[in-house]
């Protein structure tokens, strides 16, 4: 449900960026999305169907990238994927993460005629 | 001719810049201000029931509570004794963002508080993502929501400046396995301050209550 003001920013950063280009067009959104991000790619398509229409953005596609999550444990540094069900390190059993990547959500990139 | 503008740009930034506004406005008034985060039912209205008879005649409180609709939480933080509630109704969103805060702090004389409670909506996965401003985010975990929480909503538990585990009267009647459900905290947010609490007997909520006028005197 949070996705709908989350489409709406994405929308307006891109509209933005192609009035400063001069573009008439905006024809693809490249979007880059974490794993911790807690966002929903089919929600963000679904708003930006009916938000983009009427906007030169309108008929765009979306790409998303999606980046994993990596922990690291700051006991003994191990890199690691967590689980839904495993947080803790699977190589020390530590506790005490740093997250290293899966918290992204950027837009990356616009292609414009 | 399909030319690529690179942008990188951060989507949740709109929202970030107007939660700093808050958070100057706030500053400006030498307020501490809390945003409490929970599932529905897990009693962020009963502990600020709770804690605002305790923080009578030591602090003077506001509280604005967000909900989707009714006045239910605003009416019952000003019975406690809030000297000033104001209620957002989202109008059916599912979090509160800094431009409904915004919209909330301009209805207060922030200068006649020293501590802002902001009742977030009920929901463990959007109020994470839309800073406020506010000071410190506190969560509540009660103990029938179950131990799995932090592994199945990391984005909320790794957030948080404080957790309050509510509801630890049920404990004898629940299977909740305290280690288990702290190892995941832990892993997410290690040595987030943490308070046991029950709302009904009113265990733990003392060491609650001296948090926040500790936070409040810094102000």
């Amino acid at each position: 449900m949070h996705e709908l003001p989350v489409t709406q920013s994405i929308l307006k950063i891109a509209l933005q960026h192609a009035e400063k280009g001069n573009a008439k067009r905006i024809t693809d959104l490249n979007i880059v999305m974490g794993e911790l991000s807690s966002m929903v790619d089919d929600s963000i398509q679904f708003y930006w169907d009916i938000i983009a229409k009427d906007t030169i953005a309108e008929g765009a596609t979306l790409h998303f990238r999606r980046v994993p999550a990596e922990l690291q444990c700051m006991t003994c540094f191990h890199k690691y994927h967590p689980t839904d069900k495993e947080l803790v390190c699977p190589q020390c059993g530590g506790v005490g993460a740093k997250i290293i990547t899966g918290e992204e959500f950027a837009l990356e990139s616009i292609d414009v005629e | 001719m399909t030319q690529n503008i690179p942008i990188v740009e951060n989507i949740m930034n709109a929202n970030d810049r107007l939660a700093e506004e808050n958070r100057a406005r706030i500053n400006a008034a030498g307020v501490f201000a809390i945003n409490i985060m929970a599932s529905p039912g897990a009693g962020k209205t009963s502990l600020i029931e709770q804690t605002l008879p305790r923080l009578k005649g030591k602090l003077r409180v506001a509280t604005i509570d967000g909900d989707i609709a009714t006045s239910i939480d605003s009416d019952r933080a000003a019975a406690a004794g809030a000297q000033a509630a104001v209620q957002i109704n989202t109008g059916g969103d599912c979090h509160l963002d800094a431009v409904m805060l915004r919209g909330a702090l301009e209805q207060l004389d922030l200068t006649q508080f020293d501590l802002l409670i902001v009742e977030n909506v009920g929901n463990l996965v959007c109020p994470a993502g839309f800073k406020l401003g506010t000071h410190k985010s506190v969560l509540i975990a009660s103990v029938p929501e179950g131990d799995d929480k932090p592994y199945k909503y990391p984005g909320m538990y790794r957030g948080v400046d404080a957790l309050v585990i509510n509801k630890v009267d049920l404990l004898p009647y629940i299977n909740f396995r305290m280690d288990y459900f702290k190892q995941g905290v832990e892993v997410l947010n290690p040595g987030v301050t943490t308070f046991e609490t029950s709302c009904r007997t009113g265990d733990g909520l003392d060491a609650w209550v001296d948090w926040l006028i500790q936070n409040a005197k810094r102000k």
